[in-house]
């Protein structure tokens, strides 16, 4: 008898050990940034974050130096508003700084914390968490592909955990490279944790070896980029969503009424960036992963070539990327379709949303075809 | 939202026309312009290639997507057996399904015309987009709106340089940054990012050879099946494939000649934990020879993922078993059968069912008689079949056993009609009992049955593997990845790199000094036009350093919209008064 093991039970584990681990921190970061979201509801009405004015006031000052050289450039609004951003390089010191003032209705708004510094502490200790959940988490992972010695996305839970990871780890950098997006923490926890416990729960395989049809380079190339283009459309989802909603609370604070859609408060609303900014957001994350997403599915084909024969068979995984591939196109297209921007686009934005989700969660659990592997 | 503007929104004045068509994207005509059968073809046309009706292909051809991914597809791998399946499940359906083509949708007449009608669309757009991008190649930048603060993105500042000096610094500048720029009627005009364009049309044209690749392939492809047990071979013809698909421009005439030969096979399988008996590797070690030459063979293995590639077509491996090696021994003692028989895998533990026939088994009281066998393999026999029948435990071979049923009569093979070697026709046999049961054997390797009745014996001598191998033949594969390459490298162009244009104007003013205006324009969303702008204008400052007394000049009360921004206005705010730097009605939506 031929037997195939290679399985280090304690490795396996261990990765399990730390998978739960990371769920835990992340529920906790979850109730911080929830603390964060309800200490920071008091006193913030639309004010510009401190961090903002304090560049502001630089300017002003770097303005008054004489000699400086200093350029402010007007930009049209699609909302018919103006926005301004002021460029001054400060004479012999080469440094030069960037201001953008904006039209009232493009304001951003100051983050979850508001302008309580309690709040501010909670979204720290938030963040803090968040880093230390990703630890355990990208050790759960890097365990579990160690314990059977193969890149660790085989089925559909080591999947999962990898997706949820791209995901957090996305925030994470844009958070390093000091860009303004901790108002994105709370939703990608949330994410996260769903995707975790879906994984944990319904999609649990042991650790094992793969499947021969598994056994290729392309497993690496493929399937990484499949997960990274799963994160960021994920993310691309949720920019979306808030985009839709702020976009709503504009149109009903214009309107006279005082809450967000669906009577959310609009404290809420008012900490969160302006809907251009998530509008935006949405759509470049979008675009830069749409062509990585069509490489994904042309690594697919290939590897479909040398494992199956034939590169495209209408194979309901792969048609279900091509759908989505079409509804992505269909998106961009709207967007350079004039009377299609917005929220038009945006719902399309949504579907094409959907068709990834199916082709994920449907495809594989409830339609068979040639990508099943072991468990689900 | 700022600087997202497209040329269809922009009410441009007609002066400004310089500004427009930064996208060579159709623009949108209205109704039928022209007189009779003429205009209206027209119109039609112009409504197929525009880019609205382009959306809504893309969305009708991912909705038309979706039927074929729920209900079987004969084009599928097995899908014949999947299908008549459904069919037979499904009996008040199918027929209407078979009627819309349900069960072919990616080849179905509607689908087609969907994917066709957006592919004509997509040439009536890109081979006028083509023709006027070499138009806008071949021109300077089109030259400065006589309107600049009507522009999305603007600057101006007062300085005490000569106004042609200026224009000449700034069209050096924007030389510098790599702008196509051109100095001449007292403006720079500048533009940059053509790739952008190029990137468009390469990636609209690439989808033209996917297709052509798909096509190429539907028409001049071809596949074989060919089963073989371990030991055996084969040369790679009509006669010897196990069955064939041609198309059009490959028949059975155009096979690819050579000869191939399994020496051995080996498969794992996963033998404890939640995934037992999931298989682990497939490994077939083979020989082979290119054309008809066999004297000299290569050594070769073809696992899942590596097929093997002869000549023109590749060998790839799709299937394994067991094959039983059994002797059957007549009456007289007479060797009638001997040889390794494989049986098909009936379930993931390879629980393999087949049939012996032999033909010519002799005759018993001087009687012409045929035998036939059929029973069950099991690589991993359990302990006793009460309860479960014949099933196979694990798919490697612990604890083999083969399970034979005898019958004997009329074989019906001499009918001349072809038959399905796996399955025995029982019409003309009859079963051999004994104690008044069919009679029937388990035998481990090395045992033997002797038959009642005085037929004589069968032995189970021991087993070989067999593996089932799909020979293909696919031109066009290297026409679809380079059409693939191609859309991937023109989507990076397209979606990346940011189109625009940005103008320079220095005029001298009449109560002296000069007037410089800046002003740009981009066509995507992400252009950081803006910031781009400010630099150029920074730069600009070196040469045409803004007055001094510019700072005293302005007013914060006049910011306007941007009142809460301590950030001073555009300076120019105040020496145009008649104009607001910028309209607010230029980007109304809808
Ligand atoms: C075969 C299906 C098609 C696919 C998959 C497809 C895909 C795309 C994608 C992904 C973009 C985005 C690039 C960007 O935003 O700049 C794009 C842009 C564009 N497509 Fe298509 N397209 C298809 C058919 C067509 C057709 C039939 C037309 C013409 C009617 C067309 C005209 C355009 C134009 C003009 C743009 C550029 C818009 C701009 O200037 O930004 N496409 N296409």
């Amino acid at each position: 008898m031929h037997l195939a093991s290679g399985v280090d039970p304690q490795l396996a584990d261990l990765s399990n050990k730390l998978i739960y681990s990371a769920m835990v921190v992340y529920t906790i970061a979850m109730f911080a940034h929830m603390f964060e979201w309800t200490f920071g509801s008091k006193g913030a009405v639309a004010v510009r974050s401190t961090a903002q004015s304090g560049s502001l006031a630089e300017t002003v000052a770097a303005a008054e130096t004489k000699g400086a050289k200093r350029v402010t450039v007007t930009v049209a609004g699609a909302g018919g508003g103006t926005t301004t951003l002021t460029r001054t390089a400060l004479a012999g010191e080469g440094a030069t700084v960037v201001t953008s003032g904006r039209g009232a209705d493009e304001v951003d708004g100051p983050g979850a914390a508001g302008n309580s510094q309690r709040a501010d502490l909670a979204g720290r200790i938030a963040v803090s968490l968040t880093v230390l959940g990703a630890l355990l988490h990208a050790g759960g992972i890097v365990t579990r592909g160690l314990s059977v010695s193969r890149w660790p996305w085989g089925n559909m839970y080591e999947f999962s955990c990898a997706f949820a990871f791209a995901m957090t780890a996305a925030y994470l950098v844009l958070l390093a490279s000091k860009k303004n997006v901790r108002w994105l923490g709370l939703p990608v926890v949330l994410a996260g944790l769903l995707t975790l416990g879906i994984a944990t729960t319904v999609l649990y395989t042991d650790s094992e070896q793969l499947v021969p049809a598994l056994h290729s380079p392309w497993l690496a190339i493929h399937v990484s980029t499949a997960i990274f283009c799963g994160g960021a459309f994920y993310a691309a989802f949720i920019a979306t969503l808030l985009y839709l909603g702020k976009d709503a609370f504009d149109k009903r604070i214009a309107a006279g009424l005082t809450t967000g859609p669906l009577g959310t408060p609009a404290s809420i609303w008012r900490r969160l960036p302006a809907a251009s900014t998530f509008d935006k957001l949405s759509y470049r994350i979008n675009a830069l992963v749409f062509p990585l997403w069509t490489f994904t599915i042309i690594a697919g084909a290939i590897w479909a070539e040398a494992a199956w024969g034939k590169y495209w068979e209408w194979d309901p995984k792969e048609t279900w990327s091509f759908i989505t591939w079409v509804a992505y196109a269909c998106y961009l297209h709207a967007r350079a379709t004039a009377g299609w921007k917005g929220r038009k686009a945006a719902y399309l934005a949504l579907a094409a949303f959907a068709c990834w989700l199916f082709n994920y969660y449907g495809v594989n659990i409830f339609v068979t075809g040639k990508h099943s592997y072991a468990g689900i | 939202m700022s600087n997202t503007t497209t040329e269809a929104e922009l009410p441009l004045a007609p002066d400004d026309a310089a500004a427009e068509r930064l996208s060579t994207a159709p623009v949108e005509s209205e109704g039928p312009t022209g007189i009779g059968m003429f205009g209206w073809a027209r119109w039609m046309w112009r409504q197929l290639t525009s880019m609205r009706v382009a959306l809504i292909l893309l969305f009708l051809l991912s909705l038309a997507a979706i039927p074929g991914s729920l209900i079987p597809q004969y084009q599928n791998g097995q899908g014949q057996l999947k299908v008549e399946a459904w069919k037979a499940q499904h009996t008040t359906v199918a027929p209407i399904y078979e009627k819309l083509q349900l069960f072919d949708v990616y080849s179905s007449v509607w689908f087609s015309a969907i994917y066709i009608l957006l592919f004509v669309s997509l040439a009536g757009c890109i081979v006028p987009r083509t023709w006027q991008f070499v138009g806008v190649l071949r021109a300077q930048p089109p030259a400065a709106p006589r309107n600049l603060t009507r522009m999305p993105v603007y600057a101006a500042w007062r300085t005490e340089a000569d106004a042609d000096a200026v224009n000449a610094a700034a069209h050096r500048l924007l030389r510098k940054r790599r702008f196509r720029a051109n100095l001449s009627g007292g403006a720079v005009a500048a533009e940059k990012g053509y790739l952008r364009e190029v990137g468009n049309l390469l990636f609209h044209m690439s989808l033209f050879a996917l297709l052509g690749g798909f096509a190429w392939a539907s028409l001049a492809s071809g596949t074989g099946g060919k089963l073989m047990v371990e030991g055996e071979g084969y040369s790679n013809t009509i006669t010897q494939l196990d069955d064939f698909n041609g198309t059009r421009f490959y028949g059975s005439d155009d096979l690819d000649p050579f000869f191939l030969k399994l020496d051995g096979f080996t498969a794992k399988f996963q033998d404890k934990g939640d995934q037992i008996g999931a298989a682990r590797q497939f490994t077939a070690n083979v020989e082979y020879a290119k054309g008809e030459d066999t004297s000299r063979l290569t050594k070769g293995t073809i696992e899942v993922n590596h097929p093997l590639e002869i000549g023109g077509s590749k060998v790839f491996l799709i299937g394994h078993g067991y094959a039983p090696v059994i002797t059957v021994t007549n009456a007289k003692g007479e060797v009638v059968y001997h040889g390794a028989t494989p049986f098909l895998p009936q379930d993931s533990n390879l629980t393999s069912t087949g049939v012996v026939k032999v033909s010519d088994y002799g005759d018993k009281d001087g009687a012409k008689t045929q035998m036939g066998f059929s029973g069950f393999f099991l690589p991993t026999a359990p302990l006793s079949f009460e309860g479960t029948g014949p099933v196979s435990l694990f798919p490697g071979d612990a604890a083999p056993e083969l399970v034979l049923n005898a019958f004997a009569g009329d074989l019906g093979t001499d009918s001349g009609l072809p038959q399905n070697i796996y399955q025995l026709n029982t019409r003309k046999l009859t079963q051999l009992t004994q104690d008044g049961q069919p009679a029937k054997a388990r035998l481990k390797p090395g045992q033997a049955w002797a038959l009642p009745d005085g037929y004589g014996s069968v032995t189970f001598d021991g087993y070989k593997q067999w593996a089932s191998f799909n020979v293909s033949h696919r031109p066009g594969n290297s026409i679809a990845l380079a059409g693939a390459v191609l859309a991937i490298l023109g989507l990076i162009g397209s979606l990346f790199v940011q189109r625009r244009r940005i103008w320079v104007r220095a005029v001298a003013l009449p109560g002296g000094g000069t007037q410089v205006e800046l002003a740009g324009l981009a066509r995507s969303e992400s252009a950081k036009i803006a910031e781009e702008l400010a630099e150029l204008a920074v730069d600009l400052q070196d040469d045409a350093p803004a007055s001094e007394d510019e700072d005293d000049a302005e007013d914060p009360a006049a910011d306007g919209p941007a009142a809460d921004d301590p950030a001073p206005e555009a300076a120019a705010a105040s020496d145009t008064p008649a104009e607001p730097a910028v309209p607010a009605d230029q980007n109304s939506k809808e």
